[in-house]
């Protein structure tokens, strides 16, 4: 009983509760809450209270909300988290570039103390110290781990942080008189964000190819640089996890037509510590504090990109910049050359907490040991997929990888037909979540992608490495049995392709409604 | 029940291996077969058709009689239906066309063909993409993009589609090859059509409706690239391609896929031109040449835009250029350059090092550029 202790295959099966949807489950009447009444006193002191709601806020029909008990409600949604695969659940290797690395559960007390929670972003600065004296420090730690001057927090995620930092790369050409500056180059394995992220800014986008090593071709650079280059915005290491060592060539060649350079550095689990974006020569970078500073990915929901600049640069941030005269905290507004807000307030506060208590519980030996371990782990990894039957590992022959690594299974797809998408479905018969293949086009074919940060033991990743063996054993002995996968999961029949017609997603109980009708019409 | 129709030109693959460069016309045909070559497209076919023995009961296969198809199917043990007639041993080109253009009256799901470039530019001309189809490679000289890498992959990709798993089609080239040129040793390849074949691309995720519709909007989005730098004077000569195509598309103006058209002020100033016609057009005017890059080997000049020929491309000059395609394209070549071929050496030898490449709306790739 147990893990098998050879294998270190376990024989899991998801919980599958055919649960339905909670709308499906209302009992007009059925109450989960009943709301007090309003006291007497008060009734007659401030007496009907409804005339205060504005006109165009008043509903005209009672929410359509399901009417449930609150037993039914615990009840529903325990079982759907029983159907999913999380962090917490497991091994979760697969999530390349994405670091899905421990989040102390300790930093959701400190999230709940009321000097957080309770206050509001308007409040006079006097009751918010606590909370800008965080920020203050935290951009301290991040100045010291990046060697750059200011950062700020106000961008809610990477992308936007990307967006951030073109909007400060537009603001220093204008300040300068010049309108030529039009492009952004990147690379084709950064994150597709560098290339979006100033498009939507408003930039032309020139990318790079990888060269036969994997590295962005420097020649086509330079071919690419000219006065028209406002800047780079480049990620390293890229997806494949090759870490660029001419990587300050690339800013001196983009510095000498006067461009600037932006430093993706939310893949930095690699690097703390080791490397910085100062003596690489970058003018500008973003950390994703959700991926290397433990904040919880929380679904694509509350994150913050980091971005941070060099001194020349510092004005143009956005405000309100968190200053100190070093016993008192505020809020400065009046920076005359700002690009303004890129979201209210300043940013997700919780984030900023959980990013501060990480780095104070590893201090900067810590910060080492996390990307050393980080790369062990990789490489540990790597050398043992390496021997499986199947795995391909393109680029760099024989050099070590940062925290993360491309590979490949198109050697399987060649020899058993079984390709990347029914290896990652069978998987999740074994408590794996499935992993991530990579950003689109696809360059490396047949893709997946994983990073086992420094939180898991070698043991995980024993555990991890086996599932893939095994897969790749059953692919070459009943590959028919890996292409129907997955077999002891919630559902058994995924759609391959999957659904992508409109008319056959919904997202919402109405569209749902809606959708359905139109169908049976 | 699906319907797969399959059609083996028997001759093609006869003058390879006796090292003959092709198979068209029946005096090679005669030293083939002299040099004691045999008919291999049968067996190509049964590698192929073994692939899709698993599916065999959701399947209705119908072929042609004897060497043009039936042989294979008896083979592989499958079950089929055979239709038509032919005169003998000796088939030619006309039977493959009346094949396919029974088979289309069949309202079959899905052609398979086993040849060459000779084979796919008679289902070209018989049935151009009124049917959906994947060559099963047998011929010499497989230069067309119609067909996969092995006789075993076609059956696999064909099986995948049949069975629903596979929903990415894609126009691919039929080239035309001057078969006297190449045995002298010269390579003339000419735009000949486009057939709709599934591709099996391990370069991309299966996706029904959004694959194709992202490619759409980033085809439109290369076209309204292009069309943002159309002024009053600059003419713009159009190359040949399904990704020029879109650019007349948006502008509504009609296109000639395999040819080369030119457009000014958003205008069409004249359809599928010659090289002549093209110097007097673009003489004394500021002009653009629009390529797209053909086949999968990448060229950009020399195969299937003759016209476009060195002297226009001098007249032009080559910053004048604009070259347009996906960056699954791009990546499709697997780190390979872009090729050129104009004929004139010193020219070729100008291109060599880096192009930019139109890839979306205001989106570009700097890109190598390399010649045979």
């Amino acid at each position: 009983m147990g893990r098998d202790k050879h294998t270190l295959l376990r024989k899991f099966h998801q919980a599958r509760w055919d649960e339905q949807i909670i709308c499906e489950m209302s009992i007009p009447g059925e109450r989960g809450i009943l709301v007090p009444k309003v006291e007497k006193e008060i009734a007659a002191e401030i007496g009907d209270a409804f005339p205060t709601i504005p006109e165009n806020l008043r509903r005209k029909t009672p929410p359509a909300l399901p009417e449930i008990n609150q037993v039914r409600v615990l009840r529903h949604f325990l079982r759907l988290s029983q159907e999913t695969m999380g962090a917490d659940m497991t091994i979760d290797v697969s999530e390349g570039t994405c670091t899905m690395k421990y989040s102390p559960k300790v930093h959701e007390q400190l999230t709940r103390n009321p000097g957080l929670r309770d206050v509001h972003p308007l409040q006079d600065e006097d009751t918010l110290q606590g909370i800008l004296e965080i920020y203050f420090k935290l951009e301290e730690f991040l100045t010291e781990i990046s060697g750059l001057d200011y950062f700020s927090f106000q961008p809610g995620g990477g992308a936007q942080a990307v967006y951030t930092n073109a909007c400060i790369v537009r603001a220093y050409h204008e300040a300068r008189n010049d309108d030529k500056r039009s492009e952004i180059i990147t690379t084709l394995f950064s994150h597709p964000c560098d290339a979006a992220s100033p498009a939507t800014a408003g930039y032309k986008i020139i990318t790079l190819m990888p060269d036969k090593n994997g590295y962005p071709d420097l020649e086509a650079m330079k071919a690419a640089l000219s006065e028209r280059t406002a800047g780079v915005f480049i990620t390293n290491p890229e997806d494949t996890g090759i870490y660029n060592p001419r990587i300050a060539e690339y800013v001196r060649a983009a510095h000498k037509v006067g461009a600037l350079c932006a430093y993706d550095q939310a893949n930095a689990n690699g690097m703390l510590g080791i490397t910085r974006a100062k003596e690489a020569g970058f003018d500008l970078c973003h950390f994703n504090i959700h991926k290397t500073f433990s904040s919880p990915h929380a679904c694509m929901g509350h994150s913050t990109g980091a971005i941070g600049v060099r001194q020349e640069l510092g004005k143009f941030l956005p405000i309100p910049r968190v200053v100190s005269n070093g016993k008192h905290y505020a809020l400065e507004y009046d920076r005359p050359e700002t690009i303004g807000r890129v979201r209210c307030f300043f940013g997700n506060a919780p984030t900023v907490l959980r990013a501060y208590a990480w780095i104070l519980q590893h201090g900067a030996d810590g910060l080492r040991e996390v990307a050393e371990c980080s790369v062990l782990n990789n490489n540990y990894l790597l050398k043992k997929l390496s021997e499986i039957p199947g795995v391909v590992i393109q680029y760099a022959k024989g050099k070590r990888r940062l925290e993360q690594v491309r590979y490949s299974w198109n050697k399987l797809k060649q020899d058993t037909g079984v390709g990347t998408e029914d290896v990652m479905r069978r998987m999740a018969d074994f408590g794996m979540q499935h992993y991530w293949m990579s950003h689109p086009p696809w360059v490396v074919p047949e893709p997946f992608t994983l990073e086992p940060c420094e939180s898991y033991s070698k043991d995980d990743l024993d555990e991890y490495i086996a599932v893939l063996r095994q897969i790749s054993k059953e692919a070459y002995e009943d590959p028919e049995f890996v292409k129907n996968a997955p077999h002891n999961s919630v559902v058994h029949r995924v759609p391959i392709p999957s659904i992508d017609e409109p008319e056959r997603i919904v997202v919402t109980w109405r569209q749902y409604q809606r959708k359905k009708q139109a169908r049976v019409k | 029940m699906k319907t797969l129709g399959l059609i083996v030109n028997p001759v093609a693959g006869m003058g390879g291996k006796v090292g003959l460069k092709g198979s068209d016309g029946s005096e090679i045909l005669r030293m083939a077969r002299k040099l004691g070559a045999t008919p291999e497209a049968t067996q190509k076919a049964i590698q192929a058709l073994q692939a899709l023995a698993k599916i065999k009961d959701q399947l209705q296969l119908i072929t042609y009689p004897h060497a043009m198809g039936e042989d294979a199917c008896r083979a592989a043990g499958l079950a089929h239906q055979v239709l038509g007639s032919i005169r003998g041993e000796r088939t030619t080109p006309k039977d493959t066309e009346r094949a396919a253009k029974q088979l289309l009256e069949k309202k079959i799901d899905l052609l398979l063909f086993a040849g060459g470039d000779g084979t796919a530019r008679n289902i070209c001309t018989a049935v151009g993409s009124q049917l959906i189809s994947l060559g099963i490679p047998a011929g010499v000289k497989i230069h067309s993009a119609v067909y996969t890498v092995t006789p075993r992959e076609a059956g696999e990709v064909a099986k995948m589609f049949l069975q629903g798993h596979l929903t990415n089609l894609r126009e691919a080239e039929v080239m035309d090859i001057d078969e006297d040129a190449y045995r002298q040793g010269i390579l003339s390849a000419k735009l000949y059509g486009y057939l709709r074949v599934p591709i099996e691309n391990h370069y991309v995720q299966q996706m029904k409706a959004g694959g194709i519709l992202a490619e759409a909007q980033v085809l439109a989005g290369i076209a309204g690239d292009i069309i943002d730098s159309m002024n009053e004077s600059n003419v713009f000569i159009i190359g040949p391609g399904t990704t020029t195509r879109t650019i007349m598309e948006k502008l509504g103006l009609e296109n000639t896929l395999l040819g080369v058209d030119v457009v000014c002020n958003k205008d069409l100033v004249a359809r599928d031109v010659s090289e002549r016609q093209l110097t007097q057009l673009i003489t004394g005017r500021q002009a653009k040449i629009v390529l797209s890059v053909i086949g999968g080997q990448g060229y950009i000049l020399g195969r299937g835009n003759q016209q476009v020929s060195s002297k226009v491309v001098r007249q032009v000059r080559k910053e004048n250029i604009v070259v347009v395609a996906t960056k699954e394209k791009l990546a499709s070549l697997e780190g390979r350059p872009l090729l050129v071929d104009t004929g004139d050496e010193t020219l070729n030898e100008e291109f060599n090092g880096y192009i930019r490449v139109t890839t979306g709306f205001q989106d570009y790739v700097i890109y190598k550029v390399g010649h045979h």
